[in-house]
C-alpha cells in the first residue's frame, strides 16, 4: 500500500514540474526521463553482473515503430504507439534471449553489440528509410486529444511523467521480490544460486527481455519528443552512452537511472553550448573519474548521505 | 569464375588488413582480460602521424622509397608514447577489477581521444596517397591489382609468423605463454608479470597503430576512423576467440572472404555481413572457434 502511495507520490511531483520547468527545460526532461529508461533496463541487467554493449537495438527499435508505424497503419495514438514499440523490442530480446542468455561478461556485450550492429547495418542500406539520414516522426495524439504545437511538449511531459512512473514501479516492485533479489546473487557465484533450485538462464533471460522492453520504451518517447529517427540511435556509440549513464548513476536504486540520466543530459547541453570540441573529453573524464574514484555511481553519494543523516 | 577470383583476391587482401588490425587487440586479451577499446585510438594516432609524416617527407623530395620506413616508424613512435602511458598511467590502477569495468575504462579514453584527435590535426582530411602509387598494379587478365593492397598480405603474413616465432621459439615468449595460461603461478615462478603486461601493451599498441599506417595511404584520414574499426577488430577476435592467434587468422579469413563476396554478390548486405557472421558463429560456438575450456568457479 505504502509502495503505491509513493508512486502516485512521484507522478505528482513530476507531473507538477511540469508546469514550473522552462521550455527548454521541460524537452531536456523528456529526454533524460525516456533515456533513464533505458539506463535502468541496464541497471537490470548489471545487477547480475551483465552489461550489454547493444542496447542501442532495442532503443532503435522502439523508435523506428514510432516512426513508421502512423505510415502504415494510421495509427497516431501515443499510448498505442508506446506500446507497440515496447512489446516489439521486448519480442525481440524474448528471441535473442533464448541464445545470449548462455553468455556471461565480455561474450555478452560483445553478443549484445553484434546484434545491435546488424540492425544498423540494415538501417544505413535501407533506402526506403532514409537510409542514414532517417526520416521524420509525425505529431502523435493522446487518445483522440491532438495538442496544439505551443504544448505538445507539455502534454508529452506529462505522458512520459507517467509511462516513467509505471514502469519504474513495476521494475521496482520486481527487484524486491524473491526473484528478483536472487538474481543478485548470480553476479556472485551462478552454480551455487543453480544449487538453490534456481534456474539462472530463465533469470537472465527474464531481465534480458526486461531491458529490452524498457529500452523500446525509452526510444519511442525519445522519437517521438524529437520528431526524427536516424540510425544513429542503434550505432555503437549510442549503446556505450548508455552503459556510461549506467555507471554513473549506480545500480542502488529504481530512482538512480533517472539521476543519473538528468546530470548526464544537463552535462550534454552545457557542453555543447559552451565547450563542443571537448564534449568526448568530458564524457571521458567523467566516465573515468566515476569508475576511479566513485564505483557505486552518483546513487552511493545518496545513500552516504542517508545512512548519515540517520 | 572472375567473380569469384575477384572475391578471393579482395577477400585475402581485406583479411589481411583485418587481421594487422585485430592481432594487437587480441594479444592484448590473451595476455591481459582486458578488451581495449582504445585500440580504435592506436589505430587513428598511427594513421594520422604517418599521414602527417608521409605528406612532409615527400614534399621534401626525399627518395620515394624511405616513405614505407616511415610508416613503421610512426607505429613505432605512437605505440611506445601511447601504450606506455596508458598503461602505466591508468590501465595498472584496474588490474584485479572486473573486466567489464576496464572495458570501460579503455572505452573513456578512446571518447577523449577522439576529441584530442581533432584538436590536434583538425577536422580536414589528411592525404597520403604516395606509397599506394608507388609499388604499381599487377593485371591478372581483366582484373588490376594494387600492389600495394597485395603486399599487405604479405605483411599479415610476415607478422603472423614472426608472432609464431616470438611465442614459441623465444625465452621470452615462452614466459609470456606461462603468463597467459595462469597469471599468478607464472609469478610464483619468479617471471616479472608487471613487466610482462606493460611489454604485451605496448606491442599490442604498436600493432594497432602500425594497421593505422599501412591503411593511411588506402583512404582519405578523417576525425572518427577509429570508430568504425574498433567493431571490426572485435568482431574478428569474437570470431576466432578472445585472445587466441590463430582464431584471429581465422576469423579474418571467415569475415574478408565474406564480406568481399557480398560486396561483389548482394551489396545491401555488405555492412552487416560480418556481425551476421560473428552471431552465426557464436550461435554454435559460444566462446569463439578457437578458446580453451575454462575451469568453472564453485
Amino acid at each position: 500500500m505504502g509502495y503505491g502511495l509513493g508512486l502516485v507520490a512521484a507522478a505528482a511531483v513530476l507531473v507538477g514540474a511540469g508546469w514550473v520547468l522552462p521550455e527548454w527545460a521541460l524537452f531536456l526532461a523528456i529526454v533524460s526521463l525516456a533515456k533513464g529508461l533505458v539506463v535502468l533496463g541496464l541497471v537490470v541487467l548489471w545487477r547480475t553482473g551483465l552489461v550489454s554493449f547493444g542496447q542501442g537495438l532495442y532503443y532503435g527499435l522502439g523508435a523506428y515503430t514510432v516512426g513508421l508505424l502512423p505510415q502504415i497503419t494510421g495509427i497516431t495514438d501515443a499510448v498505442l504507439l508506446v506500446a507497440t514499440g515496447t512489446a516489439i523490442a521486448g519480442l525481440v530480446a524474448f528471441a535473442l534471449g533464448f541464445l545470449l542468455s548462455r553468455y556471461r561478461e565480455i561474450f555478452f556485450a560483445m553478443l549484445c553489440l553484434a546484434f545491435a550492429m546488424i540492425l544498423y547495418g540494415i538501417l544505413v542500406k535501407t533506402e526506403a528509410l532514409g537510409s542514414t539520414d532517417g526520416f521524420h516522426v509525425v505529431a502523435v495524439t493522446y487518445l483522440g486529444y491532438a495538442p496544439a504545437i505551443e504544448s505538445a511538449n507539455q502534454v508529452l511531459y506529462v505522458f512520459t511523467a507517467i509511462v516513467v512512473v509505471v514502469l519504474a514501479g513495476l521494475v521496482g516492485r520486481y527487484l524486491q521480490s524473491v526473484t528478483g533479489q536472487m538474481t543478485t546473487a548470480i553476479r556472485d557465484n551462478e552454480l551455487r544460486v543453480e544449487y538453490l533450485g534456481f534456474s539462472v538462464r530463465r533469470a537472465v533471460h527474464t531481465k534480458f527481455v526486461i531491458a529490452g522492453a524498457l529500452a523500446g520504451a525509452g526510444g519511442a518517447i525519445v522519437a517521438t519528443a524529437i520528431g526524427h529517427v536516424d540510425p544513429e540511435m542503434v550505432w555503437w556509440i549510442t549503446s556505450g552512452e548508455f552503459v556510461f549513464v549506467t555507471i554513473l548513476s549506480g545500480s542502488g536504486s529504481v530512482i538512480a537511472p533517472f539521476i543519473g540520466s538528468t546530470v548526464f543530459e544537463l552535462l550534454r547541453s552545457f557542453a555543447l553550448e559552451y565547450a563542443p570540441n571537448f564534449w568526448q573529453i568530458i564524457v571521458g573524464g567523467s566516465l573515468l573519474a566515476v569508475i576511479m574514484f566513485l564505483p557505486g555511481g552518483l546513487w552511493s553519494l545518496v545513500a552516504k548521505w542517508r545512512a548519515s543523516g540517520r | 569464375m572472375l567473380t569469384a577470383f575477384a572475391i578471393l583476391v579482395d577477400g585475402l587482401v581485406f583479411a589481411s588488413w583485418l587481421f594487422i588490425v585485430a592481432l594487437g587487440l587480441t594479444l592484448i586479451f590473451g595476455v591481459m582480460k582486458i578488451l581495449n577499446v582504445a585500440h580504435g585510438s592506436f589505430y587513428a594516432f598511427g594513421a594520422y602521424v604517418a599521414a602527417n609524416a608521409i605528406g612532409v617527407y615527400y614534399e621534401a623530395g626525399l627518395p620515394p622509397l624511405g616513405g614505407f620506413a616511415l610508416m613503421a616508424g610512426a607505429a613505432l613512435v605512437v605505440g611506445v608514447v601511447l601504450g606506455t602511458a596508458l598503461e602505466r598511467g591508468l590501465l595498472r590502477f584496474m588490474y584485479g577489477r572486473d573486466e567489464v569495468l576496464t572495458a570501460l575504462v579503455t572505452f573513456a579514453v578512446f571518447l577523449m581521444m577522439e576529441d584530442v584527435i581533432i584538436l590536434v590535426w583538425g577536422a580536414d582530411p589528411f592525404f597520403a596517397y604516395q606509397p599506394y602509387g608507388l609499388l604499381g598494379v599487377t593485371e591478372a587478365g581483366p582484373l588490376v591489382l594494387s600492389n600495394y593492397d597485395l603486399s599487405l598480405i604479405g605483411l599479415a603474413f610476415t607478422l603472423c609468423a614472426v608472432t609464431w616465432w616470438v611465442l614459441n621459439r623465444t625465452r621470452q615468449g615462452r614466459l609470456l605463454i606461462a603468463v597467459i595460461h595462469d597469471r599468478e603461478l607464472a609469478a610464483a615462478f619468479g617471471i616479472n608479470v608487471t613487466r610482462m603486461f606493460t611489454l604485451t601493451f605496448v606491442i599490442g599498441a604498436m600493432l594497432g597503430a602500425l594497421g593505422g599506417a599501412v591503411t593511411a595511404p588506402m583512404i582519405s584520414v578523417t576525425p572518427g576512423i577509429g570508430v568504425e574499426v574498433i567493431v571490426l577488430a572485435f568482431a574478428i577476435v569474437v570470431i576466432g576467440g578472445m585472445g587466441s592467434i590463430w582464431g584471429a587468422v581465422i576469423g579474418a579469413v571467415v569475415v574478408g572472404v565474406s564480406r568481399a563476396a557480398a560486396v561483389h554478390l548482394l551489396p545491401q548486405v555488405e555492412l552487416f555481413v560480418i556481425y551476421a557472421v560473428m552471431a552465426l558463429v557464436l550461435a554454435f560456438r559460444p566462446e569463439g572457434l578457437f578458446s580453451r575450456a575454462q575451469a568453472r568457479k564453485i
